[in-house]
């Protein structure tokens, strides 16, 4: 188990180079650097200001400073922009509201997805099942940049229960409309999955034997059925984690929640290049450690795994 | 099953062989699916409507007029009488040839992005698959690395640092497709090449590269049909992603992601122009679920085993 942890590290470390790289030689790459405006800088001038931001050195040793700052001190560099902000400070002021909506997302989707999707397997042709196979396709088509505007037509302006926009601090009547607009469409896949795996694992003969000594339906489900079924379920959870990320830069756009998915678009839209890089490579860690997690659990629970 | 494991029926499906062939099986199986057969109709409808729905427009999509401007809730109306069928948007401009123009681009991205996808996925796969070993860690190992990267925001630092244009889009989205079908098309080959036909041709001394192409790919193309089918609407999705933040395509071209975002925003400011965000959103809506209700149906005419 130890080996196959170490293992995947293995493969993490490379992916997060290979990411920081990627994005460092685009952002040299590019036509057009950072400090281009309208009115050129006299060259005197721009020489200083590189030099300012590290950039007359050579690309090799950039990178490295970059990612030794990183490591060691979690400082993502200035931003290009703003003089009197640094990405790491964007970062800490955003981040934790994306992690408050995200993680109770998170939570919501895979709770009610399970429970849906195996209510509508135990209840096969049920108008349960049909309800459940039908919101599945039917939130598939509606993302949550569509999803979003409708809820809050619907719950702030028809119905004015909740406020349409805002954080003020992460009180709950302000969190519940981007955690419904985040989760819906990861709840539907994870309720269409479980659905399917769970029919899959209730036809098969282990089952049959606990229904044919008499088990109660619920404990067949609880005791023998739940670990099995899950665990298409788990592998779906790595995609599913990197599409809630993304889908967050939507939450944040629309619901002005002030996460950090607003400081990526706001510095995509201000050609603020580290801000940008910043945020991706925090994303990416993200992402790697969270498919680490998951395929880490994944060995643990599935004995067929060999690791 | 026989039909399944000859490479003859399955490389040369036009072929007349008097029996009934794979593909004549799921084409009659497609046929009696009535959700994939209304799919496909409402997905040739609006194909018409995005390249041929501009000859029906009498105002061109870029034209702004101004007599509209300020009084566009009363006066931009959708009508048959003025012309703009689907009335104008905030800018005075037809929102129906508009709309045309932007369904033409999500088909676009959708094509491109899976033909892309079928192509250097299947080519990738293919080989990596069929080669095994050492070659195929690698290969396997660099489409895990790329696949653990949050590819929306590596797009959107690309279109940032690049230039807005549909080219960096496409580029871009091409880039991503491709990987997840690749480990698709090497899941299939690892089975087929343990076939006898593979052991034939090796013993007969057919070049290896001949042999991936006349005898492996042919054999993959049910799987890479159903997946690319079921690519498009991801696709499509992604770009209206980022068209709806506003780093997509710039003005005077349009997408359906910008409208949308453009009609939302309307109706949750002043709630008198709503057919801003009905037209694009409806249009949007019937084209994804098609697509999915296509590709589902497609998934059950050609994999047998899936029924």
């Amino acid at each position: 188990m130890l080996s196959f942890v170490i293992r995947r590290l293995l493969v993490a470390i490379p992916t997060m180079i290979v990411l920081v790289v990627v994005s460092y030689v685009l952002m040299f790459a590019a036509p057009g650097g950072p400090f281009n405006s309208e009115k050129p800088l006299p060259p005197a001038v721009m020489a200083n200001v590189e030099a300012r931001y590290g950039l007359d050195r050579p690309y090799v040793v950039q990178i490295a400073t970059y990612v030794w700052n990183i490591v060691a001190r979690w400082d993502f560099g200035p931003s290009f922009k703003y003089r009197d902000q640094t990405v790491s400070g964007l970062i800490a002021q955003g981040f934790p509201v994306t992690l408050t909506y995200g993680f109770w997302a998170f939570v919501v989707a895979v709770a009610a997805g399970v429970s849906l999707g195996v209510a509508a397997a135990v209840r096969q042709n049920s108008w349960l099942d049909y309800g459940a196979v039908g919101f599945a396709i039917g939130s598939s088509v509606l993302p949550n940049f569509v999803l979003a505007p409708i809820l809050v037509l619907v719950f702030t302006l028809w119905l004015d229960w909740l406020p349409a926009g805002g954080w003020y601090g992460g009180e709950a009547r302000y969190v519940v409309l981007p955690v419904i607009a985040l989760a819906t469409s990861y709840l539907a896949a994870i309720a269409r999955i479980t659905r399917s795996s769970m029919l899959e694992v209730l036809n098969s003969g282990f089952i049959r034997t606990a229904r044919a000594k008499g088990l109660p339906m619920r404990l067949i489900v609880w005791r023998h059925a739940l670990k099995p079924a899950l665990l298409p379920v788990l592998s779906y959870l790595g995609p599913a984690f990197v599409a809630m990320i993304t889908g967050s830069v939507v939450i944040d756009m629309f619901f002005s929640t002030g996460g950090i998915g607003q400081s990526f678009v706001n510095s995509a839209l201000n050609r603020d290049y580290s801000v940008m890089m910043g945020v991706t490579i925090l994303v990416g860690a993200l992402t790697i450690a969270f498919n680490l997690v998951v395929d880490v659990l994944y060995a643990w629970i599935d004995p067929k795994i060999r690791y | 099953m026989s039909g399944l494991t000859d490479p003859a029926i399955l490389g040369a499906p036009e072929r007349d062989e008097g029996g009934r062939s794979l593909w004549a099986d799921a084409r009659r199986r497609f046929v009696r699916n009535r959700a994939a057969m209304a799919g496909l109709v409402v997905l040739l409808l609006i194909a018409l409507f995005a390249f041929g729905g501009g000859l029906l427009a009498r105002h061109d999509p870029a034209t702004v007029n101004f007599t509209l401007i300020g009084v566009n809730a009363y006066k931009g109306v959708p009508s048959l009488e003025t012309g703009y069928y689907f009335g104008t948007d905030a800018e005075g401009r037809d929102l129906y040839a508009r709309t045309v123009q932007g369904t033409r681009l999500s088909l676009l991205i959708g094509l491109v992005g899976s033909l892309v996808a079928v192509v250097v996925g299947t080519l990738y796969g293919a080989v990596s698959g069929y080669l095994g070993g050492r070659a195929d860690g690698a290969m396997m190992r660099l489409v895990d690395i790329l696949l653990s990267i949050p590819f929306m925001f590596v797009l959107i630092l690309l279109l940032v640092m690049f230039g807005r244009s549909l080219l960096v889009m496409f580029v871009g989205i091409g880039l991503t497709s491709w990987l997840s079908m690749a480990r698709i098309a090497r899941g299939q080959t690892l089975s087929i090449k343990g076939k006898e036909f593979v052991e034939a041709a090796v013993a007969t001394g057919v070049r290896p590269s001949r042999i991936v192409l006349r005898h492996v790919v042919p054999n993959l193309a049910g799987v890479v049909v159903v997946y690319a089918t079921l690519l498009v609407p991801e696709m499509i999705l992604y770009e209206s992603f980022i068209s709806w933040l506003g780093l997509g395509v710039q003005e005077p071209n349009t997408s359906l992601g910008a409208l949308i975002s453009a009609g939302s925003k309307q109706i949750l400011g002043q709630y008198t122009e709503p057919w801003q965000l009905w037209f694009p959103l409806g249009i949007f809506v019937a084209m994804l679920f098609s697509l999915y209700f296509v590709g589902d149906g497609l998934r059950d005419a050609l994999d047998p085993k899936d029924r």
